[in-house]
This record gives structure tokens, sequence and C-alpha cells, in this order.
């Protein structure tokens, strides 16, 4: 391991460590408090409710965040595969099943990063999807692609930590890749990949603040999630 | 302090850019505040939009090139190509409208890399060859240089707003070639080894936040794809520099 790398682990060594105490603070607080609520809004989890509170001051509320939506789409992409539609065409079914991988890869990697910051995975619900079409499938999937590229897009300047900012980068060109493979397998015109609806006329993509990208993942999760200090 | 920023991408300045200062340019750069038009604009970030706006003009310019060659792109390909060439235009007109005055000049490019690609206007397969590895180097560019931008939060929101358009058209162009949208290892797939260097440690599995609180995600396929890699200015401008002639 060369120096370089060791000082940059030293930083977030010492980002998440400065998280720590104010959590266990916070969390000190909340407990002597007996669950007043303006009080709990500090901590990552709602320890004694049905929801979760992600702090955007801090870069674990924006790493959580991210947690959120990739537990979504993981949750999404293996109840797909594990029951494909019928009507996939051929094809279909290898890049849905890379992308199931590439997605539990990535709610994996910010639960472990994550450790005691993480919050609750939410539970998720996908009751107004139709899993058994593949127009379902594919128009739910290119949803949370877009959904994704523009929540890492908007997020991306509210994380202090340089470490933090690059790895989000590296997640979100991948996003944009599923986002553009799906749009393909959709795509009734070649230039749907990118879409006059995410790609605007200056060639640039969505970035969407996480108020709007929540209400929109909504629908999908069974547990509240909230964001403050926005 | 002034510096003009143009002759860093002739070819020989370029050499003694990357020997000096390696990926670490950054820093080097880091302490100087300059005057974009109206708006002041910090050394770092000036120099990562003049950087962007290099490649941005190699891409303009290429797809230009390639849906103006007659005979070279029909049918589904034009039609990509084309859509491709407006936003990379449109990045151009972006980056020069910021950069104002501390604009760098085009530099003049030999998109045959000297003769190694010496059909890439007439054979299609070698366009779209030579276009998949331009992309997949821009993502890993912008991606390496995210973290310069700090310092103005709607300059890297805008260019992570380019990064992930860069994305998509990768994604596009290798699998109009008949690749996965995503890269798998270091591999490069059929392109030759002169472009190598594109996807050298895209195989890395290692992500800084799992390493510090215990354990690799592990080594399968899915681990690297999940993840594009970055690369410096340094190692980009070593891939770039076959392809540009000189400075204008």
């Amino acid at each position: 391991m060369d120096n370089e790398e060791t000082r940059a682990r030293e930083r977030v060594d010492v980002a998440l460590g400065g998280s720590r105490r104010e959590f266990l603070k916070m969390a000190g607080i909340a407990a002597a408090a007996v669950a007043a609520p303006a009080v709990l809004a500090g901590c990552a989890t709602f320890p004694f409710g049905h929801g979760s509170t992600l702090n955007f001051d801090q870069d674990w509320g924006v790493l959580n965040y991210a947690y959120v939506l990739e537990t979504i789409e993981a949750d999404f992409y293996n109840l797909v595969i594990k029951s494909p539609p019928p009507d996939l065409r051929p094809g279909e079914l290898d890049v849905l099943k890379d992308i199931a991988v590439h997605e539990s890869v990535h709610r994996r990697f910010f639960k472990r990063a994550l450790g005691p910051f993480a919050i609750q995975q939410p539970a998720t619900t996908f009751a107004t999807i139709d899993l058994r079409s593949r127009s379902g499938v594919l128009n739910a999937a290119k949803t949370f692609e877009d959904l994704g590229v523009a929540a890492y897009n908007g997020a991306g300047k509210r994380l202090k930590l340089a470490e933090f900012l690059t790895i989000a980068g590296k997640i979100v060109s991948v996003e944009a890749r599923h986002a553009a493979a799906i749009r393909d397998l959709l795509a009734p015109l070649p230039r749907d990949f990118v879409g006059d609806d995410i790609v605007d006329e200056r060639g640039l993509d969505r970035a969407l603040p996480p108020e709007q990208v929540l209400d929109m993942a909504a629908p999908f999760l069974k547990t509240q999630v909230t964001a403050i200090n926005l | 302090m002034e510096r003009d920023v143009r002759h860093d991408y002739e070819p020989k300045r370029l050499l003694e850019r990357i020997g000096h200062e390696g990926p670490d340019l950054a820093a080097v750069s880091s302490s100087r505040s300059v005057v974009a038009g109206e708006r002041a604009l910090p050394g770092i970030v000036e120099d990562v939009l003049n950087f962007a706006l290099t490649l941005e003009y190699l891409e303009a310019e290429f797809y230009t090139m390639g849906v103006g060659a007659p005979g070279l792109l029909a049918g589904t390909p034009r039609e990509v190509f084309d859509l491709i060439r407006k936003h990379e235009v449109a990045h151009v007109a972006l980056l020069q409208g910021v950069l104002g005055s501390r604009a760098v000049a085009k530099p003049t490019f030999d998109f045959t890399a000297g003769g190694v690609f010496a059909d890439v206007f007439s054979n299609a397969k070698t366009f779209m060859a030579l276009a998949q590895a331009f992309e997949d180097t821009g993502v890993r560019a912008y991606k390496g240089q995210a973290a310069n931008l700090m310092g103005r939060k709607d300059i890297l929101e805008t260019a992570l707003r380019v990064h992930s358009v860069e994305a998509r058209h990768a994604a596009q162009i290798r699998r109009l070639r008949g690749q996965k949208g995503w890269i798998t290892g270091s591999s490069r797939g059929d392109l030759p080894e002169a472009v190598q260097a594109i996807y050298d440690g895209e195989a890395n599995t290692f992500q800084i936040l799992t390493a510090t609180l215990g354990g690799g995600l592990g080594g399968s396929p899915g681990d690297s794809e999940a993840f594009d890699e970055t690369l410096t200015k340094g190692q980009v401008l070593r891939i770039v520099r076959p392809f540009i002639r000189s400075n204008a």
C-alpha cells in the first residue's frame, strides 16, 4: 500500500470517526429524552419508530440515501430474475441478471462501508409494477436507473469528503450504463438511450434534489425515509 | 500568476507536464486563481475544465468527421452517432462558455494516431471501436477530476451531469458493437492492444470505504463491473496523446 492510499484511508477514518462521535452523542441524548422527534432527527436510525431519517448535513446521511436507492434497485432486480416475465426477448434476461449483480454489490458495499452508521435496510414493495410483463419490468427498470443517475448527480455536491465523491462517481456511471442499456432494450427509436426526457439540449443529464427523489421512490418503500437538513 | 494553458496540450509540453507533475497536477496549481470573463475560477477548476474541454474537442471533432464521412455510417449507427455528436458539440460550447477567455484552443487531431487506425473514417468498424475507446476514456477522465471541482459546487454538478451522459454514450456504443454496456475486469474486449491503457485498473474491486471497514467485496466479475474506475489526468493525456498532432 502506498503512502497516498494510507493517507486517503486516514481521512476516511477521521471523517467516519467524527460522525461516530456525533452519532453516539445524539443517540445518548435521544435515549435520555425518550424519543422526542426533534432530538432524534439527528440520528441515522429512528430507534423507536418505523422510519429512517437521513441527515444531509453529514456525509453518512448522503451515503445512506444511496443505500436506500441501491436497496430498491437490488430488491427489484433480484425479484425479476427469480421469476422473469415470460415475454422477455432473447438476451434480455442476461442484461437483467448482470444488473441484479451490480445493484446487489452496490447495496452490499454501502452497508459494509457505513457499518454502524447504516440505517436499517428499508423494506421495499413493487406492488404497483406488473412484474409478469416485459413492458412492466423494463419500464420500471428504466425509471429506477434514470432516477438513480439523477439522484447521484444531485447529491454529489453535498459530499464533504473527496473519497466519498469519487466512490459515488464510480457507481453513478455504471447506473448510467444500465439506464442506456435498458432504454436501448425498450427503444422504439435509436435515440432513446439519451431521450429528450433525460438529456437536455446542452447535453446534460438530470440532477434531482433528494426530497424529489425520495418522493419518487416512496411508492417502492414500505419504510418511511425522511431527509433533513437539505 | 499567468500561465498560457494552451501550451499544455502541445505534445512536447504534454510530456513534460506528465513527467514532472504526474497525476498530481491538482496540487501544483491549487493556489492559483484566475479570472475567466466576469467570474473568478479557482486555478484548479480552470485546469480541470480545460482538460475536459480538450477531451470534448477531440470527441466533437471525431463524431463530426465520422458523421460527415461519405458512406461511413448508415441507419441506426448514423442516428446514434449524430446524436452523440450533438452532445459533444454542446459540451464544447458549455465549457467554452464557463472558461471564457481562459479556454484552451482546439488542438489539431490525428484520428489515425499516426496510421495505427488508418481507415477510421472509411471503415465503420474502426470508427466505432475508437468511439468506444474515447467514451470509456471520457467516463474515467471526468470521474478522476470530480474531487478537484469540490470548491465550485455548481461546476461540479454540471460536470457530473456531463459524466453520466458520457457513460450513456459509452454503453450504447458498446452495445452497438455487440459488447456488454459495462466493463468487465480490465478487458478491452475486441479492441486492439493499442488501447489497453484505457481499461487498465478497471478490474479493481478494492473500494476504499469497504477496505477501511473490513474486507473487500470479493473478486467476482460483477464486483468489478459494478464500479467504473478513475484515470488520472496524466494517464488520460498519455492515452490521447497519439491522437493530438499539435496545438492549433
